[in-house]
């Protein structure tokens, strides 16, 4: 039998009909838009909760192609990523992973968090990530060719120092790479106040809160409050609990169980709101 | 509590029958009787009080429930009654630890313990330190030591604090007091106090204290109003705690609580005051102005961040691919405040290294904007960062060091960089003998440890059955054909999963070589040491086993009697045998290096367990004491950066406090005595690895 022989199932992709909220930081859009155009692989770099995701969703939208987002732990494999056999009726059936789905239809396939997929999983991506661009999809004995419009994008957040969260520089010598960070002030809280639903005075005090926690990084903090726990505080503002709360709950237990440092945070959050 | 009945107060008779009760009919009638008589006009709660107390005493010891309820009445003169409640249960806690003659004297110094309890209200310094320099470093952004000195100041890198504070009725409010002081100290540097010539304007009155004053007074009326705008919560918390404004200065709470206003407004209101008699007022949150410590410390300081942002902007724009731009179209700016500063260059947004972006963020914050000169890039070379090595003592080595590592400077709130000198040397192995003598004696005890980590062993396994997987599983979809086939409902558990087993852990052992061991500490940790290995061997996780010792920086020692790669064979047996006290507990570097070796090994998980016993402690004064025990922690915290869990054994019968703090980044556990350390040992492995 030859694969496509083979009775196989794959996933329908749409696009996104609605415009995702997206509030471009510098010229991040321009660099993707001529990374696509150029057929190539984008990696994009930046702590926790500043915007990655929300940004691959904007551009799919905008370039009109299917997005497929795989969240990778470290149990993921490549049968996760490239298709597995099923039993069907008295045969069996082929069904594509996510990957797969993505390399057929065209799509944009993001792999948030690459470095905590399995080694083995990086080796599937390499053919794809280079001018060869295909999927070898072994157990099918098949050779998918990338559409065009086919892009893969992977993020990566730099802040682990654990040298088990590092990218091989084989891996990300294949991509262009983009460096995300939490946006300036004036932006952020606009972000805030947009996506969390609450006054520009309060999103500015939040974020006013975000950059203290920020400079205590590297003194008993291995992050500062990133975008989106200021959005989570915000939000419970919105939904009428008392700010002092809202941020204790949202960003000061949300950072450390160290009981020295919420201490630290706790006064912090007293001392904005 | 033991009594019910009407909340009305009980007779001398009531009273004597519930004393009976309550004290075992211990005391002699008579002074029973007495008590009954003396507490007879107490409100009832207090009767209430007196009696559930000398039943509680009673029950620990029959003599002290006594001495409570004799004593009462007198105490209750001077204590109310949570104190009364404290004072008993000091009393108990000393006879809990050093018996009842001890805390029969405690309860005898009832204006002794009231005396200590109105102290309580003053706050130490000392204990607030850690947490109000975490709070400023969040503030400011920028690091600010924190001393105790005799006045609150800041020469705008040092806050000055007083040692003690007890000026507010209670140990909270005065907490609040010390992070007001600081907040102020802070906001003098960061609102530009000391951005004009303060020195010429005190100078220029004859009463030059007074001027001073009045203008410390004046400008905390603005830094308050500065501080509202950006930490209102904070602001009211210091409002809350000075009260009103005094009357004098009620007048001026407008024009220097403008936005606009500066310290040349505070300068300006300074001449109409000194034309006047009136003596400043005192506000109790205010510190007070040295212009010429900060004029000297802020210059020094803008001289060294401006030639840090002009050597990465010398750097950046030497990169190769740069086009030159006219400096004249550099510009950097502050977002809001204690944002970081941006730099665009010719409109664009150029990222510099992060000392360069804190160097222009604290310039920034002194001066109010980016001097002009800081942006003309420097040429190649032109900044040398300057040594700032002081001088330890010397230690006559025979071979440069191994490596060099920074430790940490709490007084300095940074790291001395490069400032330990470590060495690498292997132990000469002594005879196995120790290693054979107590794998015999121990032998049950080793077999018992061996059982429970095999256990823990694990390989990959193919779980066949399963819901979902990556392949099928064959057996399983044969008998759903012939289910099928047969007319029955197949299984839909056709999946074979492969699940990881493999432990994929490396542990790394750090054991306390200093002089303090010496003796049956060194001997049980050998002897744990040991059953660690035999039954580490049933796993076969990568592990090693290194000893550290030091004298001053200048001499740090590790010693390696098992590396990750060896064997556990006669020579590592040999080295066990040899582990022997030496000098003293840098903790610190040692923690450093080993977590190298640690982050090197090619496993998933990385564990660090420490042995030692109290306090890290090296020659001379310099890492005794609060230095090592804050290295310490920083050191941990630095393993738990890069991935290395840490577990810290210790062997302390003081039970210090300072263990909590030190060990805050890491898991630990105090051993009391030394005799449990072998099976521990073996017990915390088995946990953290399973
Ligand atoms: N530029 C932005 N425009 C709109 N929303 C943003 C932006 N940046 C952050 N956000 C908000 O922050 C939230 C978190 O962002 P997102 O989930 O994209 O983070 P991420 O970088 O993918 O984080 P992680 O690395 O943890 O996956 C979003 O849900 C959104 O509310
Ligand atoms: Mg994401």
């Amino acid at each position: 039998m030859s694969p496509t022989e083979l009775r196989t199932i794959t996933p329908t992709l749409e696009t996104q009909a609605d415009e995702p909220y997206y509030q471009q930081v510098a010229d991040e859009v321009a660099l993707f838009e001529a990374a696509a155009a150029r057929r190539l692989p984008v990696l994009l770099k930046g702590p926790t909760g500043c915007g990655k995701t929300r940004f691959v969703e904007y551009m799919a939208w905008r370039l009109q192609r299917p997005l497929v987002t795989v969240a990778c732990h470290d149990d993921l494999t490549t049968a996760d990523l490239v298709g597995r056999y099923l039993i069907a009726g008295e045969g069996t059936i082929w069904v594509d992973g996510p990957l797969t789905a993505a390399v057929r239809a065209g799509a944009i396939c993001y792999l948030d968090e690459i470095v905590e997929a399995r080694k083995d999983t990086t080796v599937v991506i390499h053919p794809l990530a280079d001018s060869r661009r295909v999927l070898c999809v072994e157990k099918r004995g098949e050779l998918v060719r990338a559409p065009e419009s086919f892009m893969l994008v992977i993020s990566y957040n730099p802040g682990y120092q654990s040298v088990l969260k590092e990218i091989k520089p084989s891996t990300r010598q294949r991509f262009v790479a983009l460096d995300f960070d939490y946006p300036e002030a004036a932006l952020e809280a606009r972000i805030v106040a947009i996506e969390g639903g609450v006054e520009a005075s309060v999103a500015q005090r939040l974020v006013k809160l975000g950059q203290l926690t920020r400079n205590l990084k590297g003194e008993g903090l291995d992050e500062g409050a990133s975008t989106r726990l200021l959005v989570h505080a915000a939000q419970l503002i919105g939904a009428g609990m008392a700010p002092r709360t809202a941020c204790t709950a949202a960003v000061a237990r949300a950072l450390s169980d160290d009981p020295e440092m919420t201490d630290t945070l706790d006064e912090l959050v007293r001392a904005v709101f | 509590m033991s009594s019910s009945g009407p909340s009305s107060r009980l007779s001398a008779a009531q009273l004597e029958q519930r004393l009976d009760d309550a004290l075992l009919a211990s005391s002699s009638h008579r002074s029973v009787a007495k008590l009954a008589r003396d507490l007879e006009y107490l409100p009832r709660e207090r009767q209430d009080l007196v009696l559930h107390w000398a039943e509680v005493c009673t029950q620990t010891n029959a003599a002290i429930g006594d001495l409570v309820a004799s004593l009462a009445p007198r105490a209750l003169v001077l204590l109310d009654a949570a104190a009364f409640e404290a004072w008993v249960l000091a009393a108990l806690d000393r006879y809990d630890r050093h018996g009842a003659r001890a805390a029969m004297e405690s309860l005898r110094d009832v204006a002794g313990f009231r005396a200590a309890r109105d102290d309580t209200r003053d706050v130490a310094l000392a204990t607030v330190e850690g947490r109000l320099g975490r709070f400023v470093r969040g503030l400011s952004g920028r690091t600010l030591r924190i001393r105790a000195g005799a006045a609150a100041w800041t020469d705008t890198e040092t806050i000055h604090l007083p040692a003690r504070l007890g000026v507010l009725s209670d140990a909270g409010a005065n907490r609040a007091l010390y992070r007001a002081m600081t907040a102020l100290l802070w906001a003098q540097a960061r609102f530009g106090t000391f951005n004009a010539d303060l020195e010429a304007a005190v100078d220029a009155w004859p009463q030059r204290e007074r001027a001073l004053a009045w203008l410390a007074a004046l400008e905390t009326v603005r830094l308050e109003a500065c501080i509202a705008r950006e930490l209102p919560g904070l602001a009211r918390e210091m409002a809350g705690l000075r009260g009103p404004w005094p009357s004098e200065l009620t007048s001026v709470v407008d024009r220097l609580g403008a936005p606009s206003a500066s310290v040349a407004d505070s300068l300006a209101l300074l001449s109409e005051y000194m034309a006047g008699e009136a003596h400043p007022p005192v506000l109790v949150h205010a510190g007070t102005l040295d212009p010429a410590a900060a004029r000297r410390v802020r210059a020094q300081r803008i001289g060294r961040e401006t030639e840090v942002l002009r050597h990465a902007l010398g750097a950046w724009k030497a990169a190769p691919g740069r086009r030159p731009a006219e400096s004249s179209s550099w510009e950097a700016t502050l977002a809001d405040d204690a944002g970081p500063a941006e730099f665009r260059i010719e409109g664009k947004l150029v990222a510099l290294p992060e000392e360069a972006r804190a160097a222009a963020q604290s310039l920034v914050q002194d001066l109010g904007e980016i001097p002009p000169e800081a942006l003309a890039p420097a040429g190649p070379g032109a900044w040398k960062p300057t040594d700032r090595q002081g001088e330890g003592a010397h230690y006559v080595a025979t071979r440069p060091p191994d490596h060099y590592y920074d430790e940490w400077d709490f007084h300095r709130n940074a790291h001395r960089r490069g400032w330990c000198h470590l060495y690498e040397n292997d132990l000469p192995a002594g005879d196995a003998g120790f290693v054979r003598e107590v794998s015999q004696r121990h032998a049950a005890l080793i077999r018992r440890i061996r059982r429970r980590f095999e256990a823990l062993r694990g390989e990959d396994r193919v779980l066949g059955r399963q819901l979902d997987g990556e392949e099928l599983d064959v057996d399983a979809a044969v008998e759903a054909v012939c289910d099928r086939a047969a007319g029955s409902e197949p299984s839909s558990r056709l999946f074979a999963r492969r699940v990881r087993c493999e432990r994929s852990l490396a542990a790394l052992f750090m054991v306390d070589m200093s002089g303090s061991t010496q003796g049956w500490v060194n001997d049980a940790e050998r002897e744990a040491l040991v059953m660690l290995c035999e039954a580490i061997e049933t796993l076969g996780d990568a592990y090693a086993i290194y000893g550290f010792s030091g004298w001053t920086r200048t001499r740090c020692d590790i010693y390696r009697i098992k590396g990750f790669g060896e064997r556990y064979g006669d020579a590592v047996r040999g080295r066990i045998s040899a582990i022997a006290a030496k000098d003293y507990t840098r903790m610190g570097v040692a923690i450093r290096h080993l977590t190298r070796l640690l982050v090197a090994q090619p496993a998933r998980h990385r564990l660090l367990v420490s042995l030692s016993d109290g306090r890290p402690d090296d020659f001379g004064d310099e890492y005794r004491g609060q230095y090592g025990v804050e290295d310490t922690r920083r050191a941990l915290l630095e393993a738990r950066a890069q991935g290395v869990r840490s577990y810290c054994v210790t062997i302390d019968r003081h039970g210090a406090d300072y263990l909590r703090h030190m060990y805050g980044p890491a898991r630990y556990t105090v051993l009391d005595d030394v005799r449990k350390l072998p099976l521990k040992l073996a017990d915390i492995y088995r946990r953290m690895s399973s």
